[in-house]
């Protein structure tokens, strides 16, 4: 639940929750074993193709949405159900409470429906004297905390067997042990009764199948099928984006989101339901049955071109398990009651801008979750765009709106960058600014912040230009601002290294910063207005590759442009033949001027690699890099998680530094752990904040771009 | 290996991997014999169901103490089968029923049904559950012991289409895939079997 008013209130939360030491460490584990586990599920399966197949049935029904709620309507009414549409949260909980006066309801059970928790149906139920009782056992451990689901999936996964004891202790008036398995036999003899009692059963659905009218409902523990079986009336509670066309489609579905919420090939029970079936305590042997659509703002965004996607999501609650922010503060501050990348998103369309502004800024944009989303949404760009347009409701914040102003001027940019190097002199020692100026916090020092270089790549430019003799390809080099004005030495290692080997490198003037932070700030026109600038100084039609050596600029350049331009008539195609050009140093260095070992010395001690998240996530390049280092003749030993984000971020790591030391730390002992002497990476972004983190340490280890350690060990 | 026996494989290691007991039987008698024999060596029949030893609150004990004898609920059976399992049930001092499952809501020690249809893929058992009678002893059993007739395995899920969509076009209908016993990682994230349905499934694999 979101109830921080500003910023500032909503960064107080997320220290409290990193204090909770349990979760910090439930949350740890989880994170491993569901990779593990995700990947075992999925072991020899196309998931790509899968992905796709979910993407594209999903997309079909939004499309088709009213065309198949008729379908499933006629289907489902002629079963016998009375099928209502809710346009809100407030007439859905209405119809619910109506149908359970009209049928003379005292006792509720329901089962797991993260749509009656979007709707908050047991505060309208209780208000109105109704006993409502979850019987899933995470949900009716919250309901009696009084609190909202962590997860969507697992929604108790914040609390300890211990809390769980002394609150079924309460409840039963009773001592309990702390033991799992006892506790689990109380909750079912305890919950037992509720069902017996209870009148009325309200569940959620998976799937809506429109051609049979049928329901599907993926459930684990069992208690979907009694709430559905023993009471004498059923309510489904199912937003439209439930429908699928075919019974095909739905079994897409069911192969994929098990897997991937909790890496299980399917859940313990399916079940099927279509119209009012025998219930001998009904009157006349047959359930009354209703289901309950809503809409709540669905059938807009069906409409529309970009957030249509929204409507994909299964609710597996994948997208959670591989966030690594979810994972340092859990579910309660990192959603409202949708959680997750998909939660924050959610959110502003379903519970409103207020509780949405907050979290869409505590994205760091590493891609773990559309990597891992079953659906394909494109959810940390979605986020992006919802920041975007809260900035645009609200007003900007002036540090967002002078960034715009700054990064559109591209000589302004470099001047002001010049001058902060002559400012910062004397704070600076040894390559670090070592005190930190009035305008960073206190919370920054958890690294040590590199000064600006004393000379820019680009005035260094004219004298180490190589003669390009006998070239076969026409390479720009595009540095992005860090290795322009901060680590100029990483250009000019590729330099070196890429010289001679048949490539004429340029390195246009015009360039400017690639405008990922200002994206990043949700300042979205100026991200445009970069773009432009960009491609037109990188002229696609001029060069054969647009090199970079930063994952995050490469990353951005290659699908960002395309994003933020493709609609635009004027610039659409140039985008896309500018993003065609794009590659990453590693691939350039690898696959197209194929550096071979004999190029290299062997025995250059031992690496560790850290994976930027703009590198293995956003293009997809992977084992190159690891390739790379053996080629280069050095001895890789691999970290633990070490496609786990490092914590910059860019802009996120000035914005919310307590999260972004605390997921350095985690990053620096994965890799110090492995005993390499030096920790090689793609990105100087990556390179800045893991030499901050071990310089402020004190740690030996070295941090090098893989230009750097390529450049020392070629012959 | 036939294609039959690969499915028959396939299925008993997925149905394995998720816990279920998985058993071949060469006939009905030797299933009902199956349901008899882990009536008697097992814990299953034994008066107090799951969770009723441990302290409770007054409702949750009052429908504990409902539950005075023993029962096997064996709905959907063949008239003969079904008569042939009560009678050496009755042997035994236990009551089997194929209705009324209502009254026994305290706790059912054992249900014996037939599934209709396996999944290889995933060690999915598929049920018609239209019949209340059939859900309820399912779903409220301690142990549930399914028989599932080989030629009745396909491979996926979608092999399943054309019979599945028999099954759902039919008004009312209540269809259920089984996989494993009830389970929850809801405390801890730690596993635990036999939340509100049943603690074991066992698979009597039927050649038929």
């Amino acid at each position: 639940m979101q109830t921080a008013k500003d910023i500032k209130e909503y960064r107080a939360e997320l220290r409290e929750a990193l204090d909770n030491e349990f979760l910090r460490q439930a949350m740890d584990k989880f994170a491993v074993a569901y990779r593990g586990s995700r990947a075992k599920a999925f072991a020899g399966m196309d998931l790509k193709g899968l992905i796709a197949d979910v993407a594209q049935a999903k997309d079909g029904a939004a499309q088709r949405m009213d065309e198949l709620l008729a379908e499933f309507t006629a289907k489902a009414e002629a079963a016998g159900v009375k099928v209502h549409v809710a346009r809100t949260a407030l007439e859905a909980n209405e119809i619910i409470a109506a149908i359970a006066k009209e049928n003379g309801v005292k006792k509720i059970v329901k089962s797991k429906s993260m749509t009656a928790e979007e709707i908050h149906l047991n505060d309208h139920l209780e208000a109105q004297g109704y006993e409502v009782t979850e019987t899933d056992l995470g949900e009716w451990i919250i309901q009696l905390r009084h609190e909202g689901p962590t997860h969507m999936v697992m929604p108790a996964i914040h609390l300890s067997r211990y809390q769980v004891a002394d609150l079924f202790s309460e409840v039963t008036q009773q001592k309990q042990e702390v033991d799992i398995e006892k506790l689990v036999k109380v909750a079912r003899r305890e919950l037992r009764p509720k069902y017996v009692e209870a009148d009325m059963g309200v569940s959620g659905a998976n799937v809506a199948v429109a051609e049979t009218g049928s329901l599907g409902m993926i459930t684990n523990e069992g208690n979907g099928r009694l709430v559905t079986t023993l009471p004498r009336v059923h309510v489904a509670l199912v937003g439209l984006d439930k429908l699928t066309a075919t019974l095909r489609d739905a079994l897409r579905i069911i192969q994929v989101l098990p897997r991937n919420a909790t890496g299980q090939a399917i859940s313990s029970y399916v079940t099927w339901i279509k119209g009012c079936n025998e219930c001998a305590a009904a009157p006349g042997g047959r359930k009354v049955h209703h289901i309950v659509f809503l809409d709540n703002g669905r059938r807009a965004l069906a409409r529309d071109p970009l957030f249509s996607q929204v409507l994909r999501c299964v609710r597996c609650g994948a997208c959670a398990n591989v966030c690594p922010v979810y994972r340092l503060v859990g579910g309660h501050k990192y959603g409202h009651i949708y959680i997750g990348a998909i939660g924050l998103i959610l959110t502003y369309f379903f519970h409103g801008r207020d509780k949405a502004k907050n979290l869409v800024q505590n994205c760091i944009n590493c891609g773990a979750c559309k990597d891992v989303c079953a659906a394909g949404i494109d959810l940390p760009m979605l986020i992006k765009e919802i920041h975007a347009r809260i900035q645009d409701e609200e007003g900007h914040p002036v540090p967002s709106t002078l960034l715009a102003k700054v990064l559109r001027n591209r000589k302004l940019f470099h001047t002001l960058l010049r001058s902060a190097k002559l400012a910062q002199k004397p704070l600076a020692s040894g390559g670090y600014i070592r005190h930190l100026p009035m305008i960073f916090s206190k919370e920054q020092n958890f690294r040590s912040l590199p000064v600006i270089a004393p000379k820019a790549f680009r005035d260094l430019w004219p004298r180490i230009r190589p003669e390009a003799k006998a070239a076969r390809l026409k390479v720009a080099l595009f540095s992005g601002c860090v290795q322009d004005f901060v680590y100029p030495e990483q250009c000019v290692a590729a330099v070196n290294v890429v010289a001679g080997r048949g490539a004429a490198l340029d390195f246009p003037m015009e360039q400017s910063c690639c405008g990922l932070p200002v994206l990043m700030m949700g300042e979205m026109a100026a991200a445009r207005d970069v773009a432009q600038q960009n491609i037109s100084a990188l002229d696609p039609g001029k060069y054969d590759y647009i090199l970079t050596l930063c994952a995050s600029c490469a990353s951005h350049l290659k699908h960002g442009y395309q994003k933020l331009l493709g609609d635009d008539p004027a610039w659409a195609v140039r985008a896309r033949q500018f993003a065609d050009k794009v590659i990453d140093f590693s691939s350039f260095a690898r696959d197209v001027l194929r550096l071979a070992p004999e190029d290299f010395r062997q025995g250059g001690g031992s690496v560790t690699y850290h994976a930027p998240c703009h590198l293995c996530r956003g293009l997809g390049v992977v084992e190159t890099p690891r390739d790379l280092l053996r080629t280069a003749g050095l001895e890789y030993k691999p970290a633990e998680e070490e496609d786990v984000c490092c914590g910059f971020g860019g802009t996120f790591s000035v914005k919310f530094p307590e999260l972004s030391a605390e997921l350095l730390a985690k990053k620096l002992a994965n890799a110090e752990a492995t005993g390499a002497a030096a920790l090689v990476t793609d990105c100087p972004g990556c390179v800045m904040q893991l030499r901050g983190g071990l310089e402020r340490k004190g740690s030996p280890m070295l941090v090098r771009h893989m230009a750097e350690v390529l450049a020392q060990q070629l012959k | 290996m036939s294609e039959r026996e690969r499915l028959t494989r396939l299925f008993e290691e997925k149905a394995k991997a998720v816990s279920a007991l998985v058993s071949t039987v060469a006939s009905m008698d030797q299933a009902l014999a199956y349901a008899l024999d882990v009536c008697d060596k097992k814990q299953a029949c034994q008066l107090l169901v799951s969770g009723c030893e441990l302290p409770l609150s007054g409702t949750g004990e009052a429908l504990c103490e409902t539950k005075q004898q023993k029962v096997l609920a064996a709905p959907g059976l063949e008239r003969e089968t079904f008569a042939k399992l009560k009678g050496l049930a009755a042997e035994r001092g236990v009551l089997c029923i194929d209705t009324g499952m209502r009254q026994h809501l305290g706790g059912v020690d054992i249900a014996f049904t037939v599934a209709d249809f396996g999944i290889a893929e995933t060690g999915t058992l598929v049920f018609d559950s239209d019949s209340e009678e059939q859900r309820l002893a399912t779903m409220i059993a301690e142990f549930h012991l399914a028989v599932l007739p080989v030629s009745k395995i396909r491979e996926k899920s979608f092999d399943l289409e054309e019979e599945l969509l028999v099954l759902l076009r039919k008004s009312p209908n209540y269809t259920a895939f089984v996989t494993g016993a009830s389970r929850t990682a809801d405390i801890e994230r730690v596993l635990a079997l036999g939340v509100h349905g049943p603690l074991e499934l066992h698979i009597l694999l039927l050649e038929d």
